[in-house]
């Protein structure tokens, strides 16, 4: 287990956080039985990436009311905002020991209640992007500084409520709103493309009036590349599409759909571990 | 009730800048003020209720108070897991409001019915449910939940509703008005049919039955001490409501007096499964005739239970 220093909020290497938010996620997912670590995966580098170097939030002032404002719509994700969120000493590190546990503040989908840094809690698709919507509304029409980050699943695109708030960001010109899609292309019971099919994704974004740009969601230097110049166009909202691999890390749970519903047990556990223990190591520690 | 919301709310944004109104492509005629004098806080979301609640949500996490508008079930139904998950859950300060409450759309047809709305939005987390009974409980109701920190609903009747109260009384969320008093029978309601069980009142005194009248603009949390009290005073409670007899008024009253003394309640309410399969078409008037719930009908259905139920508690040995 890496050391965690909860004050530590300082500058922080991405890909160590990462490394140590999917070590986390495999822990928290194995102990509580619980589901979902395809997904918490996926997002690893996109959540280290902004927590590490992008987002303006303050561990030891999380209701500090010119903060960005992230909000991870794909909330089944839990277990990935949970670590890093620890990782960055927003809550002390224990309490993702007792992830899904009885009495427990830390549940299966994303819970803000007595959950320190986390803005809302989502777990039903298609909320977050409104709810990002109506933050940025507020940030842009009060001439307040903060911006708004959406986490979505691909999936999620598949709910109406997604588009109709899409209409609307652009409609209204929200630039300081930012939504990135963890397009693994594997949703509940399929590929996304069996399921219902997204593409052209990109043209459908662009056709709404965002911004779009698309990246390699696991290659923190693209990623940090295209979060560092934000808005992508003034006056428009962005997005970027992030391609993913669900599951990414654990070669056995890459691109495999059961390991949305699957807990490893021990020794998929110790195989995990050592996979991600095999990775070269970066010089730069964190968490 | 909508002009008398719209006016009001346009008196308490001029005071408090955190007020902002959301609408969803509806409210011609009543929002423009609204709209004119505060560009910067009013937002026609378009026809998209959901994401209306999620703005709304979002908004109200920064600090803003949010009214959203729109009519009948349009605020509530189409954006109900947006309103439990986004609004309730985290206590967010927005308030619903729906303009049609009932039948007021009553030539629209069914799908402009709000008649399920009350017991909906009654379960519903940190929900405070108001529903007032003419133009001056609208403005009292709207003064009073701009101030509340929480959730709210608010049932509105439509235009034209007669001014119950000829004097301004004394209004608090979660408390009785007592209309009119009476010793022989409480008629409770709720909503803009307040001023149809006033005119049931005024006939069966014409009748030599004296009715008291207890209008209860806030069905949640409801005043269950004025109730136990009206009941204490006359017996028979008969619950009144412009809504499907499941969930609404009728249910909150018999919940609040289940476990105190036994009062022998009647409930006159709609029949929601009648409206939705029935070919029931005509004006909110019509409807409400023949749904039993005229004047006149109410009048003659609690003579009916006044004679049944002394006859009932006669032989229970009160």
């Amino acid at each position: 287990m890496l050391p965690v220093d909860r004050q530590a909020a300082g500058p922080c290497h991405s890909r160590s956080l990462a490394r140590a938010v999917r070590r986390r996620a495999l822990e928290m997912v194995h102990r509580a039985g619980a589901a979902h670590i395809g997904s918490s995966l996926s997002a690893a580098d996109i959540l280290a990436v902004l927590y590490a170097e992008i987002l303006r939030v303050d561990p030891a002032r999380p209701a500090w009311p010119l903060r960005d404002r992230f909000i991870m719509s794909k909330g089944h994700a839990a277990a990935a905002l949970y670590a890093v969120l620890a990782l960055r000493g927003f809550f002390p590190a224990e309490w993702l020991d007792a992830y899904c546990a009885d009495g427990s503040p830390l549940a299966g989908h994303v819970t803000a209640h007595g959950v320190p840094g986390v803005e809302v809690s989502t777990g039903s698709l298609g909320h977050g992007l409104p709810l990002g919507c109506g933050m940025a509304l507020a940030g842009w029409r009060s001439r307040q500084p903060w911006r708004v980050f959406v986490l979505l699943s691909d999936g999620e695109c598949d709910e109406g409520s997604t588009w109709e708030a899409a209409l609307f960001a652009a409609h209204h010109g929200l630039q300081n709103l930012a939504a990135i899609i963890d397009y693994n292309k594997l949703q509940g019971f399929g590929a996304v493309e069996d399921v219902l099919r997204l593409e052209p994704l990109e043209a459908k974004w662009q056709a709404f009036g965002w911004a779009v740009r698309h990246c390699d969601g696991h290659d923190h230097t693209q990623l940090a590349h295209w979060l560092h110049r934000l808005p992508f166009e003034p006056g428009k909202p962005s997005l970027l599409v992030a391609h993913t691999i669900k599951g990414k890390g654990v070669g056995f749970m890459e691109n495999q759909l059961a390991w949305h519903y699957r807990s490893p047990d021990a020794a998929q556990m110790a195989a995990a571990i050592a996979e991600l223990d095999a990775l070269p190591q970066t010089t730069e520690t964190c968490g | 009730m909508r002009t008398a919301f719209i006016e009001t709310l346009c008196h308490l944004a001029r005071q408090d800048t955190r007020i902002w109104l959301l609408a969803g492509d509806l409210g011609f005629s009543v929002l423009e003020r609204f709209a004119q004098a505060f560009p910067d806080r009013f937002v026609n979301v378009g026809v998209a209720e959901q994401n209306m609640i999620g703005i709304a949500a979002g908004l109200a996490l920064c600090g803003k108070v949010v009214f959203t508008y729109s009519i009948a079930n349009f605020p509530t139904f189409r954006c109900l897991e947006q309103i439990r998950n986004d609004v309730c859950h985290h206590r967010a300060n927005v308030k619903i409001v729906a303009v049609g409450g009932g039948l007021a759309y009553g030539t629209l047809g069914y799908t402009h019915f709000g008649v399920e709305d009350l017991a909906v939005m009654r379960c519903l987390p940190h929900m405070t449910v108001v529903a007032p009974g003419d133009p001056v409980e609208a403005r009292l109701a709207t003064q009073a939940i701009a101030s509340l920190d929480g959730p709210c609903y608010l049932r509105l009747g439509k235009a034209g509703e007669a001014v119950v109260h000829t004097q301004e009384p004394a209004f608090r969320l979660g408390e009785a008005i007592l209309v009119r008093p009476g010793e022989d029978v409480t008629l409770v309601s709720t909503g803009a049919i307040l001023g149809r069980v006033v005119e049931a009142a005024r006939l069966l005194q014409a009748r030599g039955v004296s009715a008291a009248v207890l209008s209860m603009p806030t069905v949640h949390p409801l005043d269950c001490e004025a109730l136990r009290a009206a009941a204490a005073r006359t017996g028979l409670v008969c619950a009144i409501e412009e809504h499907h007899a499941v969930g609404g008024l009728g249910d909150a009253v018999a919940r609040a007096l289940a476990g105190g003394p036994p009062t022998a309640v009647r409930f006159f309410a709609l029949d929601g499964q009648s409206l939705a399969t029935g070919r029931q078409i005509g004006g909110q008037a019509y409807l409400l005739e023949r749904a039993g719930l005229s004047p006149q009908s109410l009048c003659e259905s609690v003579l009916g239970a006044l004679r049944a139920d002394k006859g009932g508690l006669a032989r229970a040995g009160r």
